[in-house]
């Protein structure tokens, strides 16, 4: 049983389509990241899951229970932190905390022993007693955290979490988020791609309403591009004849020099080459300095700008 | 249904945080109280132990006042996303809106009786009537709620407060006060109609101490229609296109 089944959604804005007959499912206990470019239709497919809107057509499944049919009792399965966090600025911390809890049907006896746990796990100690007008945007963001959290829901859809968040809160919520994926399915949509790297089990990238990927990171990688990228700086008294020597490698596809930066080039290989030994030998060769080379590992920016663009 | 309730509690508390609930109160009652104490046709001008001077202020006070309490409703909700965040919560969209409802209902239930001294007052001055008195605050109590529903109806067809506060006075003013005179214009079967719409006589009837079935049917309808609208404007973003 999927903890989540989308099958054919689509949704027209009107005459434009937000969503293409999109399909993916998300297996209890992943943690599956939803990314793509600014308009892609991530928001719009987050609050088809969450019910907030009804798709122009397809089917959402959670459980294997159509949300149609069992609208509330889905929704207490389901967490939901929407993109730009909407909170109840004027209520305090604890009492809007309470007010989820009880709406979402949180048993009486137990609500305030929830509250306290989801402002120890979501760091909100120092600014419990403060309201959410009061607080800078990352308490914030944790309190729309704990909103979503405070009924342990199975599934969590987070919208874009750790936006607007310093370094180091970011950290704090993206090991918070790997925690609770232990426990629970987490759908989650970001523009940080390392993270989504770091934390998903697996990936999904839409663009122009459509999914263009799903699979593990490490799969996309084969998929993609498997060129060997290196960075490689240079220093000598002949700057002129750098690059047409360089192209002169066998196993380089491609040279392009760094911008700003006097004696970098980015080399590009042929699939499967390698070309690091044969540039060392070239420097030696030509009495150059190779003061650093350096490879960069295929990152999921370069998967996701290949696909999207 | 314990959602409706958490709903209407959470607004309350969130009016008299805000300060608009000890506002909108001591205006209401400084217009009241200045009117019906001591301004003109004051009561102790009438010198008669009778509050219907002060159901007649309020009456035109509440009309004023209620869109301001409703306007924000469903119209800050929608601008700032939180409408979002509680319709993906386990509550459906009627109950939402009933909340909201009884919260401005409950609030405007306090302000009345904030009144309740006057009541006390007259009643040490001579003998009154209490069935009558009784009948007042039911009459206006009556013609709150269809104003709140409408109110409510107003605010979420926007997210601008003031034209919701607008739209709530505008379609108010039919109730309120054309309809009445709609219906003393024309005769026959158009003029019942305007008279049985219009707010007015329903009031009269029940400020009289008269449980009429007609008069119960047009509060709750009424009351009823404006609530279905609100809910149907929001329910919109469900309906498949």
């Amino acid at each position: 049983m999927a903890a989540i089944t989308v099958e054919n959604l689509t949704k027209k804005y009107g005459a434009q389509k937000a969503l293409d007959n999109i399909s993916f499912t998300v297996n209890k206990g992943e943690i599956v990241g939803f990314i793509g470019p600014n308009g892609a239709g991530k928001s719009t497919t987050m609050k088809i899951l969450t019910s907030y809107m009804a798709p122009t057509s397809g089917k959402v499944l959670i459980n294997d229970q159509e949300i149609e049919k069992q609208p509330i009792s889905i929704k207490k399965k389901i967490g939901y932190l929407p993109e730009n966090n909407p909170l109840y600025v004027d209520m305090a911390i604890g009492d809007y905390l309470k007010f989820c809890a009880q709406i979402q049907g949180v048993l009486k006896p137990e609500i305030n022993s929830r509250i306290k746990n989801m402002i120890h796990i979501c760091g909100l100690n120092p600014e419990k007693h403060k309201r959410i007008n009061e607080l800078s945007k990352g308490y914030r963001q944790r309190v729309g955290l704990a909103q979503a959290l405070i009924h342990n829901p199975d599934i969590l859809i987070l919208d874009e979490p750790t936006t607007g968040l310093d370094p180091n809160q970011i950290i704090e919520i993206r090991n918070l988020i790997k925690d609770l994926g232990k426990e629970k399915t987490i759908m989650l949509s970001s523009h940080i791609l390392p993270e989504v790297e770091a934390i998903c089990d697996r990936i999904i990238i839409i663009n122009h309403g459509r999914i263009v990927a799903d699979n593990t990171f490490e799969a996309m990688k084969q998929m993609t591009s498997q060129h060997e990228i290196l960075i490689i700086q240079i220093e000598t008294k002949n700057v002129a004849n750098l690059e047409t020597e360089l192209l002169s490698v066998p196993t380089v596809e491609h040279v392009k020099p760094i911008e700003g930066r006097t004696g970098f080039f980015e080399i590009k290989s042929k699939p499967g080459e390698s070309s690091k030994k044969l540039i060392f030998n070239l420097c030696v060769k030509k009495k150059w300095y190779l003061l650093e080379m350096t490879s960069t590992k295929s990152r999921l920016e370069d998967v996701f700008r290949e696909i999207t663009l | 249904m314990k959602n409706i309730w958490i709903i209407a509690k959470r607004e309350i508390a969130s009016f008299f945080d805000s300060l608009i609930a000890y506002v909108i109160i001591i205006i209401f009652l400084g217009l009241s109280g200045f009117f019906t104490w001591l301004f003109g046709n004051n009561i102790f001008y009438q010198g008669q132990a009778d509050l219907g001077m002060f159901f007649s202020i309020a009456y035109w006070t509440l009309f004023f006042f209620i869109p301001a309490i409703t306007m924000r409703m469903l119209a800050e909700e929608l601008k700032s996303g939180t409408f979002e965040m509680l319709s993906t919560k386990a509550v459906s969209d009627w109950q939402i809106v009933m909340g909201k409802f009884l919260a401005c209902l409950i609030l405007v239930g306090i302000a009345l009786a904030c009144t309740l001294p006057y009541y006390f007052t007259v009643n040490s001055l001579g003998s009154i009537d209490h069935g009558a008195v009784i009948g007042g605050y039911a009459g206006l109590l009556s013609v709150s709620a269809i104003y709140v529903s409408i109110g409510i109806f107003a605010s979420s067809v926007t997210n601008n407060q003031i034209v919701a506060y607008l739209i709530a006075l505008f379609i108010s003013t039919f109730f309120h006060l054309l309809f009445d005179m709609l219906g003393e214009e024309f005769r026959g079967i158009t003029g019942t109609v305007f008279d049985f719409l219009s707010a007015r006589s329903h009031f009269d009837s029940l400020s009289r101490g008269i449980i009429d079935s007609r008069d119960l049917i047009y509060f709750l309808s009424l009351s009823y229609a404006g609530l279905l609208l609100a809910r149907t404007i929001l329910f919109k973003r469900i309906i498949k296109d």
